[in-house]
C-alpha cells in the first residue's frame, strides 16, 4: 500500500490570456487527507486540479507534491491520478482492461493485469463484470470503474473532479459513504472537487471555499459552517439569512449592528474578521434558519427579530417559515419537528429569538448568488 | 387518389433513377456473356464464358491489374498516413489558423487531376536532378511518381474522412491515458488509434478505390508501370472487346461482395452487442453468452451466402460448359441467311438486267447502272435492313483486326 503525500500550492496563479482563472492560491494539504475544493461553477476548481495533475503549467507559483516541486514534470510522471469530470473511460476496452491500463503501460502480462483488475473489481463490488464494456454499465458502476482504474495506478494523490455530479440523488449519497470508505482503506490523499456543499461537508477532513478564482477560506467543515470567513463562504455553504446594517458598537468579539429592517442586533464577529469591524462600517450578520427559536410576540431586544410571515411549508423533519427580510430576500426559519403542533401564522407578525454565538458578523461583501 | 398518384410517381421516379444508375452496368454485364465479338446485348446469340478466359490470357491487362494493386497499396499507405497527420494537425492547430489551414489542405481536391499529374512530374524531375540522380533512379520511377502524384489529392479525401471521426474524439481520453502513466506514443497507439480504426479502414478503402480508378493524374506519371485504367484506355483506342465487359463484370461482382460482407459484419456486430446487453453477468463472465447464429436476422449475410453459392455454380458451369455447338449453329444459320440474301440479290440483279435489256434501246448510259449493281446492293436500304449482322460477319472474316475479336480463336485457346 502506498502512503498519501502532501500537496502544496504556493502563490499559484493561472491565467488564460487576460483572464485570471486562479488568483494567488496558497493551500497546504496534508498527506492522507480528504481535501475538498468547494465553489460554484466556473470558479476555477478544475483549473487547479489540472495544474496539480500536470496538464496545465501555472502562470506563476508552484505546485509541490510530497514536498517536491513539480515544475516541468509531465502528467505521466506525477504520482497523481485524476478522475475526470466525465470519467473518460476508454470506450473500446473492456472494464478490466480499463482498470489495468496503467499496468499495461508498464508491460505487465495479461494474467497479472487480469488478476489485479479482479481484485479491484471486488473492492468496488463489481465482481465478474470485468468483461463488459463501459457502455454496458450503469452510471454509478462506471463511476466506480473510474475510481478503480485510478487506484490501480497506485497514486499517492487521487484527484476527483466532481465525480458524482452525473448521478441521481440516492446514488450520490450512497457513493459519498463509499468514497469516504475507500479513502480510509487505501490511505492516500484525496483531493475532491465539488460545487455541492453537502458533499464537501459530509466527506472532507478539510475544505477550501473558492469564489471566482480566489480561495476565501480553508478549514474543517464544521469551522466553515459555524465560523465563515467571508459573506460568500457564509452564504454558499449551507443556507443562511443575511441582515445588513451599520456597526454601532464593538466590544471584544461582540458587535451591535443597527440593521436596515430588524432593529439593533447583537452578533459575534467571526474569527477571521476579529478587529476588522469599526463603528460606522457596513456589516453583515448571518443567522442560520435552524438557529432561531419562536419567542413571545412583541418581545424586543438585541437578539430578537420580528417580521411578517409570508409563507409556510412542512418539509418532514422541519417546519419552514418564510418572513419578510431586507433587500427583498426572505428570512427562512426552520423549526425542528418534535411532534409539536404547528399553527399557521401567515400574514401575522412573529418574533424570533436567537443565541448571539450563532449570529456571525463580518464586513459587508459579495454574497453567493444562486 | 391524389396520394396514390403521388406514390405512383415516386415509384416511377425511383424506377427511372435506378434504371439510369444500374442500366449501363446490367447491359454491359450481359455483353460479357454473349458470343458476338463486338460487345452487344442484343441479339442474344450464345451464352459463352470465352471472354473471361480471353481476359485472363491478356498479359497487358493482367500486368495493368498488378500495377494498379501495387500503386493502390502504396497510395493507401501514404494517403492514410498523410491524411491522419493532417487531421490531427487540424485539431491541434491554433484556432485562428484553422480555416486557412483547412482550405490549403483541401485545395488539391479542387485542382484538376491533369494539373496534379503534370506538376508531380515536373517537381520530382527537378528534385531528381537537384540530387544528381540519373533518369532511372527511384524518384523518376513510374511507381513512385504515380503513388506520390495520386496521394497529393487522395490524402485530402482521407483527411476529410478522418477529421469527421476525430471530431467525436474526447481529448480527455488521451489525457486519462497520460495521467495513468502512458507516454504520448503509447496514448496514441493504445487509445487514439483504436478509436480511429473504423475511419482509417474507410479512408483506406476510399484511397484504394480512388487510386484504382484514377486516370487523369496517372496518365502523366505511370512511366513503365501502366495501370489498369491506362491499359484499358489504350486498348479501347483500337476497338473494344467483350473481354473488357468481362473485367467490368468481375469488378461489379467483387464490389457487391465487398458491400454485402461489410453490411453483414456490421449487422452481426449489432446483433452481438444486443445479445451482450441482454446477457446476465454470469453468462458474460463465463464466456457462455448464447450468440445468435450467423444468418439469423441478418439479410445481408443471407444474400452474401446466396451470391457466393451462385458464383460457385457459375464458375463450375463455366469450366464444363462449351458453347461450340451453339456457335456453330449460329454460324450455320448466318451462312444460310447470307446465302439466301445473296441468292435474292442475284435474282433481283438478273431481273433488273432483263428489264434493262428490254429497255436497252431507250437507255443510253448502261454503265451507270452496271456500276451501281457492282456494289452488291450495299446502298440498297432494303438490303441493309435484311442484314443486321453483316458487319460482324465481315469483322470476323477480316484479318485486319488481328483475329483478336474472332470468337473462334478465343474459344480455341480458352478450352
Ligand atoms: N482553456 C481555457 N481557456 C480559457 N479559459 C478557460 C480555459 N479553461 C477554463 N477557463 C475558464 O476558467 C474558469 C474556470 O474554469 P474551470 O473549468 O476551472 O471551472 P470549474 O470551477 O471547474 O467549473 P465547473 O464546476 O463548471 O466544472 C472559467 O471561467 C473558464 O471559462
Ligand atoms: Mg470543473
Amino acid at each position: 500500500m502506498v502512503a498519501g503525500v502532501g500537496v502544496d500550492l504556493e502563490n499559484l496563479w493561472i491565467r488564460f490570456g487576460d483572464f485570471v482563472a486562479v488568483r494567488d492560491a496558497n493551500v497546504n494539504i496534508k498527506g492522507g487527507d480528504f481535501f475538498s475544493f468547494l465553489g460554484p461553477s466556473g470558479c476555477g476548481k478544475t483549473t487547479i486540479l489540472r495544474a496539480v495533475s500536470g496538464f496545465l503549467e501555472p502562470s506563476e507559483g508552484n505546485v509541490l507534491i510530497g514536498g517536491k516541486n513539480m515544475k516541468g514534470v509531465g502528467p505521466n510522471k506525477r504520482p497523481t491520478a485524476l478522475i475526470f469530470q466525465n470519467l473518460a473511460l476508454f470506450p473500446l476496452m473492456k472494464v478490466w482492461e480499463n482498470i489495468a491500463f496503467s499496468m499495461e503501460i508498464k508491460g505487465a502480462s495479461a494474467a497479472e493485469r487480469r488478476k489485479r483488475a479482479d481484485e479491484l473489481l471486488e473492492m468496488i463490488a463489481l465482481e465478474g463484470q470485468g468483461d463488459k464494456l463501459p457502455s454496458e454499465l450503469s452510471g454509478g458502476q462506471r463511476q466506480r470503474v473510474a475510481i478503480a482504474r485510478a487506484l490501480c495506478a497506485e497514486p499517492h494523490v487521487l484527484l476527483l473532479d466532481e465525480p458524482l455530479s452525473a448521478l441521481d440523488l440516492k446514488l450520490r449519497q450512497h457513493m459519498r459513504t463509499e468514497l469516504r470508505e475507500i479513502q480510509q482503506r487505501v490511505g492516500i490523499t484525496f483531493i475532491y472537487i465539488t460545487h455541492d456543499q453537502g458533499e464537501a461537508l459530509t466527506m472532507s477532513d478539510n475544505i477550501a471555499v473558492m469564489r471566482a478564482g480566489v480561495i476565501d477560506q480553508i478549514g474543517e467543515g464544521k469551522t466553515i459552517y459555524n465560523d465563515p470567513a467571508t459573506p460568500f463562504a457564509a452564504s454558499f455553504v449551507g443556507e443562511n439569512n443575511v441582515f445588513r446594517g451599520k456597526v454601532k458598537r464593538v466590544s471584544g468579539d461582540r458587535v451591535l449592528v443597527q440593521s436596515n429592517r430588524s432593529g439593533e442586533l447583537l452578533a459575534r464577529i467571526s474569527t477571521a474578521n476579529l478587529g476588522r469591524l469599526k463603528e460606522g462600517d457596513n456589516a453583515m450578520i448571518f443567522i442560520r434558519p435552524e438557529a432561531f427559536e419562536l419567542a413571545k410576540t412583541g418581545t424586543e431586544g438585541d437578539h430578537y427579530v420580528s417580521a411578517r410571515v409570508i409563507n409556510e411549508e412542512f418539509e418532514g423533519n422541519v417546519f419552514n417559515i418564510f418572513m419578510e427580510g431586507d433587500g427583498g430576500k426572505e428570512i427562512k426559519v426552520s423549526l425542528p419537528n418534535l411532534g409539536q403542533s404547528f399553527d399557521s401564522h401567515k400574514g401575522q407578525t412573529m418574533t424570533l429569538k436567537y443565541d448571539v454565538k450563532n449570529a456571525v458578523a463580518m464586513p459587508a461583501g459579495v454574497l453567493a448568488t444562486e | 387518389m391524389n396520394l396514390s398518384f403521388l406514390r405512383l410517381s415516386i415509384w416511377l421516379y425511383l424506377a427511372i433513377f435506378f434504371a439510369y444508375l444500374l442500366g449501363p452496368l446490367v447491359i454491359m454485364s450481359v455483353t460479357a456473356f454473349n458470343s458476338p465479338s463486338f460487345p452487344s446485348a442484343t441479339p442474344w446469340e450464345c451464352l459463352t464464358f470465352e471472354w473471361f478466359s480471353a481476359l485472363f490470357q491478356d498479359t497487358r491487362i493482367l500486368n495493368g491489374i498488378k500495377n494498379s494493386l501495387l500503386i493502390g497499396a502504396g497510395t493507401v499507405v501514404l494517403s492514410v498516413t498523410m491524411g491522419l497527420a493532417g487531421a490531427l494537425m487540424l485539431t491541434q492547430i491554433w484556432p485562428k489558423l484553422r480555416a486557412t489551414y483547412y482550405t490549403v489542405i483541401i485545395a488539391p481536391i479542387l485542382i484538376p487531376g491533369v494539373v496534379l499529374g503534370i506538376s508531380t512530374l515536373v517537381f520530382w524531375d527537378r528534385i531528381n536532378r537537384m540530387l544528381g540522380f540519373g533518369p532511372d533512379s527511384l524518384l523518376s520511377s513510374g511507381l513512385f511518381l504515380t503513388i506520390v502524384g495520386q496521394s497529393t489529392f487522395i490524402a485530402s479525401y482521407c483527411m476529410l474522412v478522418l477529421v469527421a471521426r476525430l471530431q467525436r474524439y474526447d481529448i480527455a481520453l488521451t489525457e486519462a491515458a497520460l495521467d495513468l502513466g502512458a507516454t504520448h506514443a503509447q496514448a496514441f497507439r493504445k487509445v487514439l488509434l483504436p478509436f480511429m480504426r473504423p475511419a482509417i479502414a474507410s479512408a483506406a478503402v476510399l484511397a484504394f478505390l480512388a487510386s484504382f480508378e484514377n486516370y487523369n493524374t496517372t496518365t502523366f506519371t505511370f512511366g513503365e508501370y501502366p495501370t489498369l485504367t491506362i491499359e484499358l484506355a489504350q486498348k479501347v483506342r483500337y476497338g473494344i472487346s467483350p473481354a473488357i465487359s468481362a473485367l467490368a463484370f468481375i469488378i461489379v461482382v467483387l464490389t457487391v461482395f465487398a458491400a454485402l460482407a461489410n453490411e453483414a459484419t456490421i449487422r452481426r456486430r449489432e446483433l452481438v452487442a444486443a445479445a451482450r446487453r441482454n446477457a446476465t453477468v454470469a453468462e458474460l463472465s463465463g464466456g457462455r453468452v448464447t450468440l445468435p447464429g450467423f444468418l439469423s436476422g441478418n439479410t445481408a449475410a443471407v444474400l452474401l451466402v446466396v451470391v457466393s453459392i451462385a458464383t460457385i455454380v457459375v464458375v463450375g458451369t463455366a469450366t464444363v460448359y462449351s458453347p461450340d455447338q451453339c456457335i456453330a449453329d449460329v454460324r450455320e444459320q448466318k451462312r444460310l441467311e447470307a446465302e439466301k440474301r445473296a441468292e435474292e440479290l442475284r435474282r433481283k440483279r438478273d431481273e433488273e438486267r432483263k428489264l434493262k435489256a428490254e429497255q436497252a434501246p431507250v437507255t443510253t448510259a448502261p454503265s451507270g447502272s452496271t456500276g451501281s449493281s457492282s456494289f452488291g446492293g450495299v446502298f440498297d436500304p432494303n438490303a441493309l435492313q435484311g442484314v443486321p449482322s453483316e458487319p460482324e460477319e465481315e469483322g470476323g472474316a477480316d484479318s485486319g483486326f488481328g483475329g483478336a475479336f474472332d470468337p473462334n480463336t478465343l474459344q480455341g485457346s480458352g478450352n
